[in-house]
């Protein structure tokens, strides 16, 4: 169970003269059950990618394995991947339609084919998953304040169960406690059920501290892969590239560089003030 | 006398039902009073519907107050002589890039609005010239926008406004859909604004980092101004932060849970040079 990205390439505009490589040779293995963050300034291609994943933009060249399966097969069923790999785009809520939130939720299940119950039930258990007030189920998603749009539109991808959701800048314009909240509510999901997340994050501090693996992408392909701490062990050529380690990052360099003994690669507030309690402690 | 004087600002929003009676009333904006001097770098900091957007669009007449009054330059907003005026010394650029560019080449985009407001051909494209050198995308000037970056776009944004020789900016997250880089663009940009040219800033935003270099900061909450003070005597209180949904730099925060962990470090650290020199002195 894996989604296997083979030697796959993006060009935009082929045979225009604008042609751009949005993708280039990227081969992944993401496995099942993981919570991936994906990061990479505009326009190094973390867009690009996971929009392959569920098969909005077919590959120019090279293949995806879904499951074992190969998604550009004449007979694969590409619409049941959609329903399979679930995809939250950036601000979620412009998509909102119906004229209840509920119905809103309701609305990817029935199209999915599912009876008028079965789809029911499933938007009830996606909005209580995403922990959206009961009492507002029946509220215009137009009356909602920010955050609880943004549940909203994520209850309704949710709904459909997917085993992979992509999330594309799921905190973008919310607060830092709204942020928080829902970051707070994706790590939940994944650790429950178990569902595969793909963060696309520009924020290196949110990615810091929810991910179990980081894809920075650069020019159309990963540059590093690797856990937190390993990708941003390689904070010089983050900068280089536009993008920044966690500020406590810098911290523990500068405290190794001046020659105390603290472990650089702390990435989050919480594993830095361990180092520097440990090697500052009984001062 | 501050070049903007909000003085017991309130603004209510009306909510009606079909027949136009009123339903609800909502104050996003409580008798907040606010006195900004001229070439300062205001910051106003607040959760989403805390009323600082509200705000925003009073300081140049978008919104008028419902309540109270707000001068801007010594002029009254809710006198309709005085509007052109105030969108003039006031100019505001928005959180979304996309939605306040409108020509299909930058130096034209630049020109639009001293256009709309009769200056002189010969004058506009001076104008165009200096606004764009002074957010640093004179050399982008025959590009078309929909190619540029984010960071970019906002500049260009910014230039607009610069066009209209403004005594103060009004910048309403203007970075919340950027990148990193492209947030530090726009940032770096507002700042030389304010330092070169002596333009007022005020910046709105949810980004902690982006505070520290402001003059004085104002925390927004349910309408009213809960906190105000420098970055230093606002961000010592990390805990009040968090109860107004908002956050504190990482460095900060980091310096706070080592104080409360027993070590000896001042309250108020904003930058990781500051922390290291506390840890290392």
């Amino acid at each position: 169970m894996s989604l296997i990205l083979d030697h796959v390439s993006y060009t935009y505009s082929v045979g225009s003269g604008y042609e751009v490589k949005a993708l280039n040779d990227v081969n992944l293995k993401i496995e099942d059950g993981e919570f991936i963050g994906i990061i990479g300034h505009t326009g190094s291609g973390k867009s690009t990618l996971v929009q392959h994943l569920n098969g909005l933009i077919q590959a120019t060249s090279g293949t995806i394995y879904y499951n074992g399966a190969d998604i550009y097969d004449k007979d694969y069923d590409r619409k049941e991947l959609r329903t399979q790999v679930g995809m939250v785009f950036q601000y979620p809520e412009h998509q909102l339609f119906e004229t209840t939130v509920f119905e809103d939720v309701k609305y990817g299940p029935k199209n999915q084919g599912l009876d008028d119950k079965q789809a029911t039930l499933r938007a009830f258990e996606a909005l209580q998953k995403v922990k959206f007030p009961e009492e507002n189920y029946d509220a215009s998603p137009f009356e909602l304040s920010g955050g609880q749009k943004r549940r909203a539109a994520i209850a309704g991808v949710i709904a459909m169960k997917p085993a992979v959701l992509i999330l594309d800048e799921p905190t973008a314009g919310l607060d830092p406690k709204g942020r928080d909240e829902i970051l707070g509510l994706i790590r939940e999901m994944h650790d429950k059920s178990g569902i595969t997340i793909i963060l696309v994050s520009h924020s290196m501090e949110d990615v810091a501290n929810y991910v179990d693996r980081i894809i920075v992408m650069e020019k159309g392909a990963p540059l590093f892969d690797g856990a937190p701490r390993e990708v941003f062990a390689n904070y010089k050529k983050l900068e280089e590239i536009g993008l920044a380690a966690p500020q406590v990052t810098y911290l523990m360099h500068d405290l190794y560089d001046q020659g105390y003994p603290v472990d650089p690669q702390a990435t989050t507030v919480e594993e830095a003030k361990q180092e520097i309690l440990r090697v500052f402690g009984n001062r | 006398m501050g070049i903007i004087e909000a003085k017991d600002l309130v603004h209510e929003y009306y909510r009606r039902d079909e027949e136009g009676n009123v339903e609800s009333i909502e104050t996003a904006v409580d008798h907040v009073n606010l006195s900004v001097q001229p070439g300062q770098f205001i910051s106003i900091l607040g959760h989403n519907g805390s009323g600082k957007s509200t705000l925003a669009k009073h300081i140049n007449a978008l919104l008028l107050p419902t309540e109270g009054t707000l001068l801007v330059d010594g002029k009254d907003t809710s006198v309709e002589a005085n509007e052109l005026s105030i969108r003039k010394n006031a100019g505001m650029v928005f959180q979304n890039p996309d939605n306040q560019i409108i020509a299909s080449v930058v130096e034209e985009d630049v020109g639009f609005g001293p256009e709309n407001i009769g200056v002189p051909t010969e004058e506009i494209w001076t104008r165009v010239e200096k606004a764009l050198k002074s957010v640093g995308m004179w050399e982008y000037r025959t590009h078309s926008p929909n190619r540029l970056s984010g960071g970019q776009k906002q500049r260009v944004a910014i230039a607009g406004v610069m066009a209209m020789e403004p005594k103060c900016i009004i910048l309403d997250e203007p970075t919340a859909m950027l990148d990193p880089d492209g947030r530090k663009e726009v940032i770096k940009t507002a700042h030389e604004l304010n330092r070169t040219k002596g333009v007022t800033i005020i910046l709105i935003t949810h980004y902690m980092e982006e505070v520290v270099d402001s003059d004085y900061v104002y925390v927004m909450e349910k309408g009213s101004v809960v906190m105000k003070g420098t970055p230093r005597e606002i961000f010592s209180q990390v805990d009040a932060l968090k109860q107004y949904r908002l956050d504190v730099p990482q460095v900060t925060l980091l310096a706070d849970e080592l104080r409360k962990a027993g070590m000896d470090i001042p309250a108020g650290i904003l930058t990781r040079e500051e922390l290291l020199e506390a840890l290392c002195h």
